[in-house]
């Protein structure tokens, strides 16, 4: 167990997170079971006035998730001088079994706290609140997951054991391992280049055609999803060894040191925001023909679809910047 | 969009004007806030600069230190162990380095000797930090005396004194010839304190000081990297430590915001039943009561950060010196650089601003809740 101030500093987040979720817990149990719009009870009173709690509670709670997944890599970045065979976060996080499933964890979170959010907006613009029952229910099957990646994190820190100086020996015995993740070479150089700028050009396309025409949004979500996914495989294959001018470095975590000119925090950002309100244009969809909802949702989705184009060209630019201005020559 | 900007400017301005109202009640609370921030991020800045200070000082430090261990104590260590180390392949250079401690009984303080790598020091001669001389009322020239192993008294003269600037590393150091010092210790010929060992490729130390210890079985290996390490744990450790005891304060500050959010008066529940009767939705109380927070945080959170910034550059953080940097355990002195990154002020955002909204959003999601015809009548 490592005594670091920002480690401590994630316990923090971590607990006022799960706080925040565990005390929206009864009240969203209440709202789902109770829910009835046309009762004038005083217990349906109390129910809607927690609505607003509800909300509140996890409107800060997302905030705080996007904060400290970016403070976790940090931070995951600063340990790796204490583990033998650690070169950068890659490293520190491998060291036991919790690093990485923590960190995806955390982006899945990230994302799912994300998509609840923009939901809750759509139904509270409606008088009558009518997807009410179905996003308490999203948040009920949500709120395990924020309580297991603190438990991970926690796991993850409690384990760590740094590799000092011991009055008998030097630390050297513990060089057996190697702390380098096996490079998620997931494709071979060029098919990925191929893969990654057609996918981004299929969504971006499909994207302004569904922003003028109004419709397609399931698809460019979907497509939005792949495009997360294949973008991030592509920062393992080769966005990062064209930053880092080198073939063998194939880091996502190095991006984000100021060497790189904090280039990271660019693509993460616009990456995840993209793929945030890009996935959230569609989850609405099904949505569109309820009465209250059917003026609302279609532009709400038109904006959702309009940032969504933005960050992902954004990102693609970046990308596409960094690959010409680079010294290395891929072939 | 200008509307809803239109509209939190609005609401942004109600909150500071009815902040400012009650200027004594929220005072007190950014004073203790600021208080807070101002410990945990004096801690945090000072062990980072600790860490930064050792990192700085150990580059210039051998790669690898070869000791020689018995009974599980450093002992002087045979020169012949060289030959062994310089057949290993990638051991580009070893040589043995002397050096010790040596208690001046005249001033009450312990001397590092060292003897140079380059014999530029002529036997019978020294070079003296700046401190010595200073202590030792002494200039180039003099002689100082210093009582060998066997009692006896040996003059050696001072041929050159370092400059104030490298004062803090250097200022309790003592270079001489190899002469004088294995004469002031009695310590043979053929043994040496330790090893340095340099090697090629930076890669193969962990390797090679494999080697080493299997081939010399009584040596332990220490490299550069695992001192650094042990360092940074250390300082890091003394930090975490320092915050853990912290957080009770922390705690306490948390029930303070609790309380004061939660304990309304009655002047400001009515105040809220007003702006209801008035069209406020609970939301835009929230959203009121959400600016209050924010600014009340970064009031609180700003000249915190700053005064202890001030505090580690201006004081080398004088309250917590003695516990962060330790006694005798560090032999060289720091002179403390602050240094600031992000992940500190993140770091510092989640142990004070993070609990304090937790603990004010819901006293104020109670007090949006209020019923207008409730407080009013």
């Amino acid at each position: 167990m490592l005594f670091h101030p920002t480690i401590l500093a994630l316990y923090a987040g971590s607990l006022m997170v799960s706080f925040l979720v565990l005390y929206a817990l009864p009240p969203t149990w209440q709202v789902w079971r109770r829910w009835d719009l046309n009762s004038g009870s005083e217990e349906q009173l109390t129910i809607e006035r927690k609505t607003y709690l509800i909300s509140t509670l996890l409107a800060y709670a997302f905030a705080f998730e996007l904060l400290s997944l970016f403070l976790y890599i940090f931070t995951a970045e600063q340990l790796h001088t204490y583990f033998v065979g650690a070169m950068c976060a890659a490293g520190s996080l491998y060291v036991n079994a919790y690093g990485y499933p923590t960190l995806i964890l955390r982006l899945i979170n990230f994302l799912l706290v994300g998509l609840w959010l923009i939901v809750n907006y759509v139904d509270n613009r409606a008088p009558d609140y009518p997807l009410i029952r179905k996003k308490y229910l999203f948040f009920l099957l949500l709120a395990p997951l924020i309580l297991l990646e603190t438990a991970l994190q926690a796991g993850y820190f409690l384990q760590l054991k740094a590799d000092v100086i011991t009055s008998c020996c030097g630390s050297l015995f513990s060089t057996d391992r190697t702390l380098i993740p096996d490079t998620p070479n997931f494709l071979p150089q060029f098919p990925a280049r191929v893969i990654f700028y057609t996918v981004m050009g299929v969504t971006i396309g499909w994207g302004s055609y569904a922003y003028r025409q109004g419709r397609g949004a399931v698809l460019f979500s979907g497509l939005s999803a792949l495009a997360l996914l294949v973008s991030v495989m592509s920062i393992f294959s080769f966005i990062s060894l064209y930053i880092y001018e080198l073939p063998s470095h194939a880091c996502p975590f190095c991006l984000l040191k100021p060497e790189y000119h904090y280039v990271g925090y660019v693509l993460y950002l616009s990456l995840l925001g993209g793929g945030l309100t890009g996935i959230g244009a569609g989850i609405l969809s099904p949505f569109r023909n309820i009465t209250g909802l059917a003026v609302i949702i279609p532009a709400l989705q038109k904006k959702l679809i309009l940032t969504a184009l933005i960050l992902f060209v954004m990102f693609a630019a970046v990308v596409t910047f960094q690959i010409v201005r680079s010294n290395l020559v891929l072939s | 969009m200008g509307a809803r900007i239109e509209r939190q400017k609005n609401i942004l301005d109600y909150t500071l004007a009815a902040l400012l109202r009650r200027k004594r009640k929220n005072a007190v609370l950014v004073l203790v806030y600021t208080l807070i921030v101002f410990l945990l991020a004096s801690v945090v800045f000072f062990s980072r600069s600790l860490q930064r200070e050792a990192a700085d000082l150990l580059q210039g430090a051998p790669e690898m230190i070869v000791q020689r261990q018995v009974a599980g104590r450093h002992e002087l260590i045979p020169l012949a162990y060289l030959e062994k180390i310089k057949k290993i392949r990638g051991v580009q250079a070893a040589r043995g380095r002397l050096w010790g401690y040596y208690y001046d009984p005249v001033v009450g303080a312990n001397y590092t000797l060292l003897v140079p790598e380059s014999r530029e020091v002529a036997p019978g001669t020294m070079a003296v930090g700046e401190g010595l001389a200073r202590l030792r009322l002494s200039a180039v020239g003099d002689d100082i005396e210093f009582r060998t192993h066997d009692g006896s008294l040996k003059e050696l003269k001072i041929a050159r004194i370092f400059p104030a600037e490298l004062g803090l590393v250097s200022s309790d150091l003592v270079l001489v010839a190899e002469e004088d010092f294995r004469g002031l210790f009695g310590m043979p010929r053929e043994l040496v304190t330790d090893l340095a060992v340099q090697v090629r490729n930076p890669k193969e130390l962990p390797t090679i000081a494999y080697k080493i210890a299997e081939a010399l079985p009584d040596t332990r290996q220490i490299l550069r990297e695992e001192i650094l390490r042990t360092y940074d744990a250390v300082f890091n450790w003394r930090g975490g430590i320092l915050i853990a005891i912290l957080s009770g304060s922390v705690l306490a500050f948390i029930l303070l915001a609790w309380d004061k959010a939660s304990g309304m008066s009655m002047e400001e529940r009515r105040e809220i039943g007003v702006l209801k009767a008035i069209g406020w939705e609970t939301a835009d109380v929230i959203q009121m009561k959400c600016w209050e927070g924010l600014a009340i945080s970064l009031t609180a959170f700003l000249p915190g950060v700053l005064l202890a910034y001030a505090h580690v550059a201006l004081t080398s953080a004088g309250l917590f010196e003695p516990v962060l940097k330790g006694w005798a355990v560090l032999y060289p002195h720091f002179s403390i650089k602050p240094y600031l990154d992000v992940s500190q002020v993140a770091a510092l955002f989640f142990l004070a601003v993070v609990p304090y909204t937790v603990a004010t959003i819901i006293p104020s999601w109670r007090a949006a809740i209020v019923d207008p015809d409730a407080v009013m009548r």
